[in-house]
């Protein structure tokens, strides 16, 4: 029989005085100003500390970070292509775990941390990510949500909100609105299909003590678990740089984006306020939107209350299909 | 690509380049690539009026604020900041400014070779 292997057991950081000072990402990369994942990236890695291996599937946060031989990760990271993060994940994992059966390595599995764009994890990795958490390796999967495929001059994803200008999506005179279909629901697609999976929280940039327990109580789990992160992007959502913080907390008060975990079929939400304010407010702050009518604007709206009825849960969309109407 | 692989087919020695990279990890910063030539404007910190609630430690991307346990106070790093002012943006009692980078003798913009 293999030997139970020792799961992680790191403690929740309960305010900011008890986020590590140390840096594990580095100073020294070639974000933009003020970039959402780059900020991401920082808080995992306080979360996770320097035990940890991390794969960066093709993205922002690979192409911006790897400079030529130089890199601003003091911990273990591998590039993998964007279609198989979750592969190289389970093929880590998979090692480990008989190096520790047979005794060839002491010392307790590594934190293995895929931080995946939204691409990379629910387009065009989503097999590779599906395959992991079908298979039960004990591996985290971060996706960090910049809502579009930033690192090629933003084009549109999945996870692109309705009415978003983007390269693939511009408004004219057929389509006023740019892009027509809603998003997918990353976390409902791993949660529905993958009974292994018994840990999917989402998290926000705007509360990093709390996205930093999230991390770590993914981590302490035993099996595959998933978390989502809202990153704003001011090169792609044009906005001011010095606004990403603001941005990420007027869409948790607006109802654009929830904070909740999901651990063994409970739901339970973080930080939603008492009255949400109406979602023009967010969407007048971000140039991709500045093309909407008050009609798709209401339109979104309609898609937003109907969603914070039960968050997490999916709901009937407004619009099927680009072509239908 | 392998020694033999090169020899057998007769590959000339400028394309002789090795498959992906192997590097060692930095340890306290990237002096690869140094970012602080970027910025116009600088973030200052008024000392006496900072609270040490560490919310610029926490918000900034490029990791250039930590706090001085020592000394108690928030020391900045000149070298990486951006300059993207979510500090400032963030900064609960209002105690970073944003000061232009001519302001400084030796600020960035009047350096003939930035760093």
């Amino acid at each position: 029989m293999a030997k139970a292997v020792e799961t992680q057991n790191l403690e929740m950081a309960k305010s900011a005085r008890r986020v590590p000072q140390e840096e594990w990402y580095l100073p020294g990369h070639r974000t933009c100003q003020g970039c959402g994942p780059a900020l991401t990236y920082k808080l995992v890695s306080k979360a996770t500390g320097g035990d940890s291996i991390f794969l960066g599937p093709t993205g922002c946060m690979y192409v911006a970070n790897t400079s030529y031989l130089c890199s601003p990760w003091a911990y273990p990271w591998m590039h993998t292509q964007i279609t198989n993060a979750g592969a190289v994940a389970s093929g880590i994992e998979a090692a480990y775990q008989v190096l520790i059966r047979k005794g060839k390595y002491k010392g307790k599995l590594p934190n293995i941390v895929c931080m995946a764009g939204d691409g990379g994890s629910i387009d065009i990795g989503l097999q590779a990510m599906s395959g992991m958490m079908y298979r039960g390796h004990d591996a985290l999967f971060i996706m960090y949500d910049n809502e579009s495929y930033a690192n090629t001059g933003i084009q549109t994803s999945p996870a692109t909100p309705y009415g978003a200008n983007t390269t693939f999506t511009p408004p004219g005179k057929a389509i006023p609105e740019g892009k027509v279909l809603f998003p997918k629901d990353a976390c409902q697609l791993v949660i529905g299909g993958h009974p292994a999976v018994h840990y999917v929280a989402t998290a926000s940039l705007a509360y990093p003590v709390d996205l930093i327990n999230k991390v770590r109580k993914a981590l302490n789990y035993k099996g595959p678990t998933f978390v989502h992160i809202h990153s704003p992007c001011p090169k792609g959502w044009l906005f001011d740089a010095k606004k990403t913080v603001e941005v990420a907390k007027l869409a948790i008060e607006t109802g654009m984006w929830v904070n909740y975990e999901w651990e063994n079929g409970e739901y339970t939400y973080q930080h939603t306020p008492k009255e949400y304010k109406p979602v023009a407010g967010y969407m007048k702050g971000q140039q991709r939107f500045a093309h909407l009518t008050d009609a798709h604007i209401a339109k979104m709206q309609a898609f937003i209350d109907a969603k914070l009825k039960a968050p997490g849960i999916p709901v009937a969309l407004p619009v099927q299909g680009p072509r239908e109407s | 690509m392998s020694k033999k692989y090169c020899e057998k087919f007769n590959i000339p020695k400028h394309l002789q380049v090795p498959l992906g990279a192997v590097l060692p990890a930095n340890k306290k910063e990237n002096k690869g690539m140094i970012t602080g030539n970027w910025r116009t404007v600088r973030p200052v910190i008024d000392h006496e009026a900072c609270t040490l609630c560490l919310n610029c430690f926490l918000f900034c991307p490029d990791a250039t604020w930590h706090l001085d346990e020592k000394e108690e106070k928030m020391v900045w790093n000149a070298d990486y900041c951006k300059g993207c002012l979510i500090c400032e943006n963030e900064c609960p009692v209002d105690c970073i400014s944003a000061v232009n980078e001519l302001e400084f003798k030796g600020g960035v913009v009047r350096l003939e070779k930035p760093f």
